[in-house]
């Protein structure tokens, strides 16, 4: 079992949301012209995504999941005669309740922290349709975290993960003004190889173990070949 | 937001006018929703390993967005323009819950490789993006158009992408080996020859290296696109 500290690190750097998933790409490419604006979209992200993915934790486990209204009535449960599986309804709930919950934590905001609402102001109502909010949440559902906490540090590890993302990009744009780059890959066709480039940086974290040792026959292959075929192992699942 | 000026056209129009036509082929090529316009690169970066995972994704989109688009193209002046997003929201979700569970249902082994991607349609920024731009201001019939004409630019770049990806990473189309066999130790074809597989193609970041190589191709043959950083 991994443990939370496990699921944070691992979220930050080798599931993280841009280089490994393509979550939130969009406002990604979109946001990250320069470092100010980035830093604010990826506060806005951790922020939000702290807040979203413990609420869809709750609302997965008591009410959605398989089995999961046993509190309501002991017949609704797995073993129960009457047994519920919303499960087919989460898509709706979970954009539900991030919408709903990113124009509450706007609203909250704007009232008790002017200064963190003219930070982040603009970009809030953005997150709302930001794939990487509603993919933490899949991604929560489809892992099954066994605590809340589990839930909350993969939510928080996702976002700093995708801040360090769109802060680095954001930086590397500003500096690339001044580089010739040939004038058909200007803007956007650079921007996405320079993504991938930082992605394959990023992939370097792959080699890294965590908790205990998935597999024991795969130690004993010399080093390269064990992290590709790891790696394509992971992504096929 | 959606202002009745806008929605003011000629009386009378032939079903495929002109107009209506550039609906379809503009996001072809000159104004492709990905390429041109950044919009829905989450999913469609993640899924395009394999032609045959590209191609259900892609049709997906198609059925979410000309759905969703005539949907709210009929509701369009019963939203009220504030909870107009949560409105949207919950009419794409509810389409993609349909495909979701047809997927599930005719194709399992493509739905659980798709995963999460197929809930993450509902954020897919090109189906928001063309309920905004497009059909909260606009007839059902050129609403339509519309959605066909920005999935399918969609669509052949996603399945190109999966394309390249997987005859340079696997040797494969939609799984049917075409190199020959690479087991070790009994290697047909090209293999024998001593040919390898790409296995960086399957890495995540090699999609964003070959779309932006498209992008590339695409604005050195029509040099209008060219951006000013």
């Amino acid at each position: 079992m991994e443990s939370t500290l496990d699921i944070f690190v691992k979220a930050i750097f080798t599931e993280n949301m841009i280089f490994a998933y393509f979550l939130g790409m969009c406002s990604y490419l979109a946001v990250s012209k320069t470092v100010k604006t980035g830093v604010g979209l990826g506060l806005a992200v951790i922020f939000v995504l702290v807040v979203t993915v413990p609420m869809n934790y709750l609302l997965e486990n008591y009410v959605l999941k398989e089995g999961a209204l046993t509190w309501l009535n002991p017949e609704y449960g797995l073993s129960g005669s009457k047994t519920i599986d919303l499960s087919f309804l989460s898509f709706i709930m979970f954009i539900a309740v991030v919408a709903s919950i990113v124009q509450l934590v706007e609203m909250l905001v704007e009232k008790f922290a002017p200064t963190l609402y003219g930070a982040l102001g603009i970009f809030l109502p953005l997150i709302a349709v930001n794939c990487s909010i509603l993919g933490g949440a899949l991604f929560m559902q489809d892992r099954q975290y066994s605590t809340i906490l589990d839930a909350t540090s993969f939510a928080f590890g996702s976002g700093i993960g995708w801040f360090i993302a769109i802060v680095s990009l954001a930086a590397i744009r500003e500096k690339i003004r001044y580089s010739n780059v040939p004038p058909a890959l200007r803007g956007l066709g650079i921007t996405f190889i320079v993504t991938g480039l930082m992605g394959i940086a990023f992939m370097s974290f792959m080699g890294v173990e965590y908790g205990k040792k998935k597999d024991s026959k795969t130690n004993t292959i010399s080093g390269g070949a064990v992290e590709t075929s790891q790696i394509i192992n992971d992504i096929k699942q | 937001m959606s202002t009745t000026e806008e929605k003011v056209k000629a009386p009378k129009e032939p079903l495929f006018s002109k107009k209506n036509k550039r609906l379809i082929t503009d996001p072809l090529s000159d104004n492709n929703p990905i390429t041109i316009q950044v919009l829905g690169i989450c999913s469609a970066l993640a899924i395009t390993v394999q032609v045959e995972q590209a191609f259900w994704m892609s049709v997906s989109v198609i059925f979410v967005m000309v759905f969703g688009n005539l949907i709210v193209s009929l509701l369009r002046n019963l939203i009220p323009s504030r909870v107009r997003i949560i409105v949207q929201l919950v009419i794409v979700a509810s389409l993609v819950i349909i495909v979701n569970e047809c997927l599930q249902a005719f194709v399992p082994d493509v739905s659980e490789k798709l995963s999460v991607f197929v809930g993450l349609i509902i954020t897919n920024c090109i189906i928001m993006g063309r309920f905004e731009a497009f059909a909260m201001s606009n007839k059902p019939f050129p609403s339509i158009l519309d959605a066909v004409g920005n999935a399918i630019g969609y669509a052949w770049i996603l399945v190109l992408v999966a394309l390249i990806r997987e005859v340079f990473g696997s040797g494969k189309i939609w799984g049917a080996a075409i190199f020959g066999n690479n087991l070790p130790g009994e290697e047909s074809g090209l293999y024998a020859l001593g040919y390898v597989n790409n296995n960086m193609m399957i890495l995540p970041p090699m999609a964003l290296i070959v779309v932006g190589v498209i992008i590339w191709i695409q604005r050195t043959r029509n040099k209008d696109l060219v951006e000013e950083h």
